[in-house]
């Protein structure tokens, strides 16, 4: 693996096709993350989202177009399991992703297919459980714990091999309001705290306005990117690709349509408060 | 047709180390032409609460009555409680089975003994209903489908029985903001047009203060709150405290009020909010 790379996840030209003759899943997309980065990726389904995070840890491989993680090519075979430990993945379904019966056992399962020393295991599990405050429940049954509580462990079985990477496809999807604060809240410290690149797709428009940059996707291509702010204020375009904005953007948006001079980048109620005090008091 | 549950109480293997009791003397009823949103957190008792509704869990104590029959007294038939009350699971999806849309629509109504010609009848209404062209898709596997056309086919396998009450546990979770906003609209048409009952399960407080008359919400298996969605969102921080939440533009409403701004307390849908503010600004400076 390079020492020195420029960006985390490389797509340069990047076409995808699940099968020859189909209408491409991705066409022709160029995106570069870096280091340290928080990217959320919106886009109805179909979009190419889920073709994406897997193109980052190769499961899929560009039909063309190069993709590159912590400066290595996907393509290369040689570089495969230097990938996937750097890169690592949390699907939408908990169900579907923990393998053990015991949930200590499940976190050390990836370090053990990387041939781990049995000494080494047991330090590295117990840091990447309570790193998701997990650790009180390393001796319990997956399928005991919350669907929240299921991500998390999930999110430890990765961090367990150290990836500077992760991609989190659709984590919080199938979760309660509480569960979603918990893994995003999670994910949001593990990124602060050890620098780790999150790319989160998701379609909730309130995750996508906590990350650094969005960016849309839309029929496999590009749509839009910036910051939050600078992809929520274009309201029409986002409804006209089949996504919502947040709450609050909402708000401001019907707002300004009547004639209240409010700001175009209000995300949270918080901003909407000083917003709405600011042109009361000037009234 | 209303449903009046009384007393009920749920254990899970009862008289096993793994006993758990899901919901705890729950008593409730639910009139013709209600929309009801049942709110709760993740184990709150909500699933094992509706699976009572058509018999298919059996209360532990208390009991269920449809349309003033007991669902599980002797002579109840419970094939046609089944019939009047449907339920519709998470991710319904999943247990679609047939070859074709049609035919896993045409599923329910087949084993009722109808008619060639009335099973068409329902399946064709069925897919009018949930929006699913008959012409273009009934022939169609469901597996070259989106998630939000398999979602809707689901639905109207349920619909085609021909219910009077429509029990949906999360019918939009997993779907993109427009399949969300498709199968909801759906929804509130069936209730608005057909004047069908319906009682849904959801976690999303924007969607419940949008769409229902009324919300039950639970907490540890029982029911916790009951009344008008400003009623019930007028308690976040009780709401909180149970992992649930208040939609963002009670949240915005709250605030401002505590800056001193009049907004009416039944304001919990953002159109209502929005409204409120605009009657406000332009009043003397108050911040």
């Amino acid at each position: 693996m390079p020492e020195q790379f420029e960006h985390m996840v490389a797509a340069q030209n990047v076409t995808f096709s699940y099968q020859e003759t189909a209408q491409p899943a991705l066409s022709d997309v160029s995106l570069a993350i870096q280091p340290g980065e928080f990217v959320a990726v919106l886009g109805h389904n179909g979009s190419g989202k889920s073709s994406l995070a897997k193109l980052c840890n190769a499961l899929h491989l560009p039909t063309s177009g190069t993709v590159t993680v912590c400066g290595m090519d996907t393509q290369d075979e040689a570089q495969l399991w230097n990938i996937r430990q750097h890169a690592g993945m949390v699907f939408q379904n908990p169900d579907n992703q923990l393998v053990s019966t015991i949930v200590e056992e499940d976190v050390a399962f990836g370090l053990e297919n990387l041939g781990t020393p049995q000494p080494e295991i047991r330090p590295k599990v117990d840091e990447a459980l309570r790193a998701v405050s997990m650790y009180e429940y390393r001796a319990s049954a997956p399928h005991m714990l919350s669907g929240g509580q299921k991500q998390r462990v999930a999110i430890a079985g990765v961090l367990a091999m150290a990836p500077r990477v992760m991609i989190l496809d659709e984590a919080t999807a199938m979760l309660d309001p509480s569960g979603r604060r918990e893994v995003l809240a999670t994910m949001g410290r593990l990124h602060k705290e050890r620098g780790i690149t999150v790319i989160w797709i998701t379609h909730s428009m309130s995750e996508a306005a906590t990350a650094q940059r969005v960016v849309v996707l839309n029929e496999g291509k590009l749509a839009l990117t910036g910051t939050p702010r600078e992809v929520f204020r274009q309201v029409e375009q986002l409804r006209a690709l089949g996504l919502d904005v947040p709450p609050m953007t909402e708000m401001a948006h019907a707002l300004r349509q009547r004639g209240l001079e409010l700001s175009d980048d209000i995300l949270t109620v918080k901003e909407m408060v000083e917003e709405l005090c600011r042109l009361s008091s000037r009234a | 047709m209303p449903i009046v549950i009384q007393g009920l109480t749920h254990t899970y293997m009862q008289g096993s180390p793994f006993q758990a009791t899901a919901v705890h003397e729950v008593s409730l009823t639910v009139g013709d032409g209600e929309f009801l949103g049942l709110i709760g957190h993740t184990g709150s008792g909500k699933s094992t609460l509706i699976q009572h509704l058509n018999g298919l869990l059996k209360p532990t104590a208390g009991r269920v009555l449809v349309d003033g029959a007991d669902v599980f007294a002797k002579d109840t038939d419970r094939r046609a409680i089944r019939r009047k009350v449907g339920l519709v699971f998470q991710y319904p999806e999943h247990q679609l089975f047939e070859e074709t849309v049609a035919k896993d629509i045409a599923f329910g109504p087949k084993n009722l003994g109808l008619e060639d010609n009335e099973v068409d009848r329902r399946v064709r209404a069925a897919c009018g209903a949930v929006r699913i062209d008959y012409d273009s898709l009934a022939n169609r596997s469901i597996y070259e489908l989106s998630g939000g056309q398999m979602r809707r086919v689901a639905i109207a396998g349920v619909l085609a029985m021909e219910p009077e009450v429509l029990v949906l546990d999360e019918p939009a979770a997993g779907l993109d903001p427009r399949g969300r906003a498709d199968i909801l609209y759906m929804i509130q048409e069936l209730h608005a047009q057909r004047a069908i009952t319906v009682i849904m399960v959801s976690h999303s407080m924007e969607d419940v203060a949008r769409m229902v008359n009324r919300i039950v919400v639970m907490s540890q298996g029982r029911v916790v709150m009951d009344g008008l969605p400003a009623e019930i969102f007028a308690r976040g921080e009780e709401l909180r405290g149970m992992g649930l939440d208040v939609p963002e533009a009670v949240r915005l409403a709250d605030e401002l009020r505590a800056k001193g701004f009049d907004i009416p307390p039944e304001a919990c849908q953002m159109e209502e909010v929005r409204d409120a503010i605009l009657a406000q600004i332009g009043g003397a400076g108050r911040c």
